[in-house]
Formats: C-alpha cells, sequence, structure tokens
C-alpha cells in the first residue's frame, strides 16, 4: 500500500509483516523510531504473537537474540553508532554460531567527539563480523530489504545487518509501498532452523574450538558468504518477480555503459550523486554511479565487471579508515587488481556533514581533470584543522581538541546546512 | 510416610539416603537420574563446581520432565564440559559469551513463551537454566543479570560461586572474600590478600529485585540444593540460587575437602544459607553446631598467610566479625543456643 511516511515507520511496517517472535529493544538515536514502532504493533496486539523486550543495553538486545534465535525464533533488533560497538562481542558471537538475526543499523557516527548524524562508521566498524550487510538507498529499499534479509539470513543461517543512512533515512518523510502480508508471507516462509535447543534433540552450541577446528569454522562463515553472492541476487529477482520493484541485488550501476569516470558510493548519498551525474552529463561529461547494495560480502567481481570499463574510479565514501584512508575504497581495489584505474578515494559527510550537489560536482570535475587528490576530504575545513595543529605545536596543555575546534568553527549551523 | 525423618542421625553429617523412603532420596541418589554433566569432562579431582551444576541440573531436570534448556556463561563450567567435539551435557545447552547467560537465558525463554502461544498454550512446558561462575554473575555478567531479573523473565539464574576467576588462572572477582590470596590480591605487603569492605553481595541484591525467589545453598547439602531447585523450578519469573562451590586449585585445598570446606562456610557463619521470596527472607538453614572461622580457613592455602608466626590476627578477627554479622543478620543460630 502506497503510504506517506517515517522510514522508520515503514521500516517497523516491514519488520512487522515478517513475523519476527521476539524483538529486543534498546534506545539509541536514531535507530529509536523502529522499535518504538514495533512495540505499538505488540502492545495494540497487532503483531501477535511476539514477544517485545526492553532489555537494559545493546549488549543484552543482541544476547536475547542470540538466545532467541537459537531457541527457534525470528529474532530482529535494530541499533546504532555507539550501540553497535556495545554490542559487539556479540554481533560476532550471532554469526560465529550462524544465527539467522536480522538488525537494522540507523547509521550514525561513532564518538568521540559524540556526534548523532549520520556517516557509515558504525556499520563498517562490523564488517568483518561475519554479519551480511545491506546497504539500503531509499526508505522503499529499506523497507524491501527487510524482508528480503529475512529470507536471506534463514537460507543461509547466518545473521543480516540492513544498513540504513541515520536520520537522511530513518526520519524522512516519503512516499513508500508497504507490501500487503500475503505477499511478504507467500515471499517469506516460516522459520525452519538448522540448528535448535529442543529437549526432545538436545545439542550443544557454543562449544570450544581449538587449533584443530577453528580455521575451518571461520573459513565457513566465508563459503556462506560467497554463497551469499548467489542467493542475494536470486532473492532480490524473486522479490522483483513478486513486487514488481527493483531492490536490493550485488550492485546497481547508473549511467555507468559508456561512462569514463564512475562514482562508487553506498546508501543514500547515491541518490544525490544521480543528480549531480545527470547534471554533469547534460554538459557531456562521461560519469555513471555504481551503488553497491551488499557490501558484506563484498560482490568482487560484480563491481569488477562494471567497473573495469571506466578510466577512473572515484569511491565516495562515509567512512574513514584513520590512519589509511578509506574504507570501501580498500575493498574497491581489491576488485581492481590488475587493472590500471586511476583510483580517488573521497572521504565524505562523516557526522552529518551535508554532501551537497555542488560539492560533489566540484569533486567530480576535479576527479575528470585527474585533478583530485588521492584521499580527499569532501569540505574539509582546512582553516580549522590547522589552526588545532598550529595550537598543538606552540601549548603543551593545548586543551580538549573538539572544544577547541568549536570554538574556532563559530556557528555551528553554517557547516550542516 | 507421617513421621518426619531427622538427618544427621548417624551422629554424622551424614544425610544417610538409606534411612530415607524412596521418594525422598535425593536425585542423585538414583540411578535413574538424567546425569545432565555426564562423566568424561575435564574438571580438575574435587571440583566443587561440577558437582553443584550436576546435582543443579540433575534436580532441574528431574523436576521439569527432561524439558529443560541451559544457558551457560563463559568460564571453567563451559570449557571443561565442552572441549569441541565432545559435550557432557546431556540437555539442549547452548554457550554464548562471558557476560551474556542470563540475557541469552531471557531470549531463550521469549521464544519459548512465542511457541506456546502458537501451539494455544499460555505458557512453555520447556523450562530454562542460566548459569556461571562468580566473575560471569557478579562482574562481567552483572548488567544482563540485572536486567533480566528487574523483567522478571522467566529463567532461574544459577550462579556457582568460587570466589574468584579460576578459569584464567584465580584472579579476584567481586566476589573474592577479604583476605583471600589470588593472582590479583597477592598475599604480601601490609595487608595481603584481598581488601577489606570491597565486593558485591549478590543474593541481596537479587532480594532487592524482589524477584520471586532468591537461595543460596552449598555442594555440601545436597538435599536442601536439590530441594531449593526444584522449588525454583515451581516458580515463574526470575530466579536466583547462588551455590557456594569450593574449589581445590583456587583456594589451595584438598581436593577430598571440598564438600567439608561448603560445609564449614556454612557453620561458620561466613556462608549464609537462606530462601527469601519477593525480597523477604523466608527460611534459613541454621548453623548445627557453630565453630570459628579458623576451622574453614586454615585448610585453605589461600588464607595461609594470615596463620603462623608472620600471620594476621587482626584480619582473622575482622572476618569473624562478618560471619558474627552474618548470624545475627540472618538468624543463623537457633533461639537460646549458644552464640
Amino acid at each position: 500500500m502506497l503510504k506517506q511516511t517515517e522510514g522508520s515507520h515503514a521500516v517497523a511496517e516491514a519488520v512487522a509483516l515478517c513475523r519476527p517472535d521476539v524483538i529486543c529493544a534498546y534506545p539509541i538515536s536514531p535507530q529509536t523510531h523502529i522499535v518504538e514502532g514495533l512495540g505499538e504493533l505488540v502492545k495494540s496486539g497487532a503483531l501477535a504473537p511476539c514477544e517485545f523486550i526492553n532489555v537494559e543495553s545493546e549488549f543484552a538486545a543482541m544476547s536475547v537474540a542470540i538466545g532467541a534465535s537459537a531457541a527457534g525464533a525470528r529474532a530482529y533488533t535494530a541499533t546504532a553508532s555507539q550501540g553497535l560497538l556495545f554490542m559487539a562481542e556479540a554481533v560476532y558471537n550471532a554469526s560465529g554460531l550462524g544465527l539467522p538475526i536480522v538488525m537494522t543499523v540507523a547509521n550514525r557516527a561513532i564518538g568521540a567527539p559524540i556526534n548523532i548524524w549520520n556517516d557509515h562508521s558504525d556499520a563498517m566498524s562490523q564488517r568483518d563480523s561475519g554479519w551480511l550487510q545491506l546497504y539500503a538507498e531509499t526508505n522503499q529499499e529499506a523497507v524491501d530489504l527487510h524482508i528480503q534479509a529475512f529470507k536471506l539470513a534463514e537460507e543461509l543461517s547466518m545473521p543480516v545487518m540492513v544498513c540504513m543512512d541515520g536520520f537522511i533515512l530513518t526520519h524522512a518523510v516519503e512516499r513508500v509501498d508497504v507490501p500487503e502480508p500475503t505477499d511478504v508471507d507467500a515471499f517469506l516462509p516460516p522459520y525452519s532452523p538448522r540448528q535448535v535447543l529442543d529437549p526432545a534433540d538436545p545439542v550443544s552450541i557454543g562449544a570450544m574450538v581449538g587449533p584443530e577446528a577453528f580455521m575451518e569454522v571461520r573459513y565457513l562463515a566465508h563459503a556462506k558468504q560467497l554463497s551469499a553472492l548467489e542467493h542475494i541476487p536470486r532473492i532480490a529477482a524473486e522479490f522483483e518477480a513478486r513486487f514488481g520493484r527493483t531492490s536490493g541485488g550485488l550492485v546497481r550501476g547508473y549511467r555507468c555503459d559508456d561512462a569514463e569516470t564512475i562514482v562508487v558510493a553506498l546508501g543514500s548519498v547515491i541518490g544525490t550523486l544521480k543528480e549531480t551525474v545527470d547534471a554533469l552529463r547534460a554538459d557531456g561529461v562521461k560519469v555513471g554511479v555504481l551503488g553497491i547494495q551488499s557490501y558484506r560480502p563484498f560482490p568482487l567481481a560484480a563491481v569488477r565487471a562494471a567497473l573495469q570499463g571506466a578510466q577512473r574510479v572515484v569511491v565516495l565514501e562515509k567512512s574513514f579508515c584513520v590512519g589509511l584512508g578509506g574504507v570501501v575504497s580498500t575493498d574497491v581495489r581489491v576488485a581492481l587488481s590488475g587493472l590500471q584505474l586511476h583510483g580517488y578515494t573521497v572521504v565524505a559527510g562523516l557526522g552529518g556533514r551535508a554532501i551537497t550537489r555542488a560539492s560533489l560536482e566540484r569533486m567530480l570535475k576535479d576527479a575528470v581533470a585527474d585533478r583530485l587528490a588521492p584521499l580527499t576530504f569532501l569540505d574539509l575545513d582546512w582553516r580549522i584543522v590547522e589552526r588545532q595543529l598550529a595550537r598543538e605545536a606552540q601549548t603543551r596543555r593545548s586543551g580538549p581538541i573538539a572544544e577547541n575546534l568549536l570554538r574556532d568553527v563559530g556557528t555551528v549551523a553554517a557547516k550542516v546546512a | 510416610m507421617d513421621q518426619q525423618v531427622k538427618f544427621y542421625q548417624t551422629g554424622t553429617f551424614t544425610v544417610g539416603n538409606r534411612l530415607l523412603s524412596p521418594e525422598l532420596r535425593t536425585v542423585q541418589a538414583s540411578t535413574a537420574r538424567s546425569n545432565s554433566l555426564n562423566s568424561g569432562h575435564r574438571a580438575c579431582q574435587g571440583c566443587g563446581e561440577a558437582l553443584g551444576a550436576r546435582y543443579a541440573i540433575d534436580a532441574a531436570m528431574r523436576a521439569t520432565s527432561k524439558r529443560l534448556i541451559a544457558a551457560n556463561a563463559t568460564g571453567c563450567l563451559e570449557v571443561f564440559s565442552t572441549p569441541y567435539p565432545e559435550s557432557s551435557w546431556q540437555l539442549p545447552w547452548i554457550h554464548s559469551l562471558f557476560g551474556n547467560a542470563a540475557a541469552v537465558g531471557t531470549g531463550i525463554a521469549a521464544a519459548l513463551h512465542v511457541r506456546a502461544l502458537k501451539s494455544g498454550r499460555t505458557a512453555s512446558d520447556v523450562r530454562v537454566i542460566a548459569q556461571g561462575g562468580d566473575g560471569g554473575t557478579t562482574d562481567i555478567g552483572f548488567g544482563c543479570l540485572s536486567g533480566m531479573f528487574e523483567r522478571n523473565d522467566d529463567v532461574l539464574y544459577i550462579c556457582y560461586d568460587n570466589e574468584a576467576y579460576m578459569n584464567t588462572g584465580v584472579q579476584r572477582s567481586s566476589a573474592t572474600p577479604p583476605a583471600a590470596r589470588t593472582a590479583t590480591t597477592m598475599a604480601v605487603g601490609a595487608a595481603p590478600g584481598a581488601e577489606f569492605g570491597k565486593g558485591k553481595n549478590v543474593p541481596r541484591i537479587a532480594m532487592a529485585h524482589e524477584i520471586p525467589y532468591v537461595a543460596t545453598a552449598t555442594v555440601a547439602d545436597l538435599h536442601d540444593l536439590e530441594a531449593k531447585v526444584e522449588r525454583a523450578m515451581t516458580i515463574r519469573g526470575a530466579r536466583y540460587l547462588h551455590i557456594l562451590v569450593p574449589c581445590p586449585l583456587g583456594w589451595g585445598s584438598a581436593s577430598h575437602d571440598t564438600i567439608r570446606l561448603a560445609r564449614l562456610a556454612r557453620e561458620t557463619g561466613i556462608f549464609p544459607v537462606f530462601e527469601a521470596e519477593r525480597g523477604e527472607v523466608t527460611r534459613v538453614s541454621k548453623i548445627r553446631r557453630r565453630v570459628p572461622v579458623d576451622e574453614y580457613l586454615r585448610p585453605q592455602k589461600r588464607f595461609a598467610h594470615l596463620f603462623g608466626a608472620n600471620g594476621h590476627a587482626d584480619m582473622l578477627q575482622r572476618i569473624q566479625d562478618e560471619a558474627d554479622r552474618n548470624i545475627r543478620r540472618f538468624h543463623l543460630l537457633d533461639e537460646g543456643s549458644a552464640a
């Protein structure tokens, strides 16, 4: 049904359509509206039977989901930012145990300095956790990916993270087609666990594994992710056949066919990039966008196939590997190994810094002219960076960094508008 | 049987199963017991935790007709029972992490409840136990434990308390008693061993959550321990059982002294054995023959620095004072008996 609704609320409806048995809720912005929406559906009886559990931390949220999933329940939770880090030990545990939990990550920066706005640092910190990571470009795709995620998770017996940009998507009110329950029921069969805690057939789950088999267990997780490279497009195709929409899949190109320059990106910024590409195309600049929907598993072959005809690749990412540069670009480089392409990493939008069309256009023109630095920080205010560096060089007790910078910046609003 | 059996009639602390009618005998006395923690595991000789876990889980298995699932924290119990690919557990069992056994228990209980509702029942007949050592309970798992308590989730949490992190090599936990030597509270300096005035009493904290049932027990009194497990399994909601389980390795005690030390912990007043419901003590195991704390402490090398020519009589007195306070607080002596 088409409706004008908030991204979080639409996701709550989509998750409810998947008939989860257990939902663990712990508040953290910008994810809160999702579990609030689900809590209301459970409390009102609209989603039943379902256990909605207000836990005491994100670590408990994932732990309760682990117990529920191991006991045969379809389990769901949502988190962001510090919350994802706080549950990190359990995040790894869920995938190590092969439990098909689905979790929304409403992508948000990680502190310090504390920052509630969007970037991809949180999900990227868990890229090696064994979870599959799907990134939504729009709220419609966020809705659709959740429905696909439960199917994918349960077919593989591996957990799936659906990543959607905090605030930009979670709090945006726009048109979303929320599927009909009968269609979702037909698409997503009831959960049939591979392993379950059952007194009629007792098993021990989570035994200690030493050097004799640990590598093999870890490899099997990798093998499952490799097989997901086939499952993900198939499930996306099944979804399209039933719901009439293209959502998910591994990667999606936009005006890439004859593109000399292709920008690679994840999440909602793809929308802004498409508009920028349209504008540049109107001026005769041959650019395209490659959106990565499946970041884990990373679709090496699909990325290579999409990029190998280009002359240069710009990876625009909302994540930052301190001491190296890009996170996503490192993976893209693996996909392009052996190809002689100009490669640029553009770190953008950290902590909610607006990524404007004007900035993207300027950056892409520099890229096309090969004037771009290999590692570029989009719209970085060098003035205040240099002032702080100078301060630290002059004074031992130079004070808290963030406060110094804010004092130098003056008004904050000018930076986020 | 009409007549109430009085234990200890042999003149020792032997409970004497053979003096009881079959239905009053312990689960452990039955060859038909589930033997939930099967032989072949790697626990040390004289391990109190292995005994406590088998006693507790076997009793729970009988109480639930083997409709039971256990979640286990990381620690000795998990490591010695499940060296891959072997497992001693004769029931569905899961180990997730060190600090989340209570939360995993909550998740299992939630899953079982939904399944029960789907099949038209109001509650699941399958019950849940979460268990861990004192480190996994009183320290790293404390947040999850408190959360499980306050939500009154339908889980029995059992803490096997051997008063330190034994699995990692005997480091101090918040359950380590004052003056005890551990690898991180060394028996050196002017105040050797664990400091006085630190640590936490989780049974009393559990009571403060006003959960339906809290009990303490030791491996020295099998009847009492089993009865508490069975009582716990008659109740829905959050329940907590704290079992003192001596550790020969960590305590520096003889492996044949595990039961004796557990009994002395109770008879000195150092470890009060009681039951509480909704935050109020409902029953205590009275001290039968009171003994000074020295008798409990002396056989344990972790307290060796308190004795001898360079001993610490002042610290011994403080430990005695704390035992005396327990005796007063929990009314551990019969009215009129010699204090």
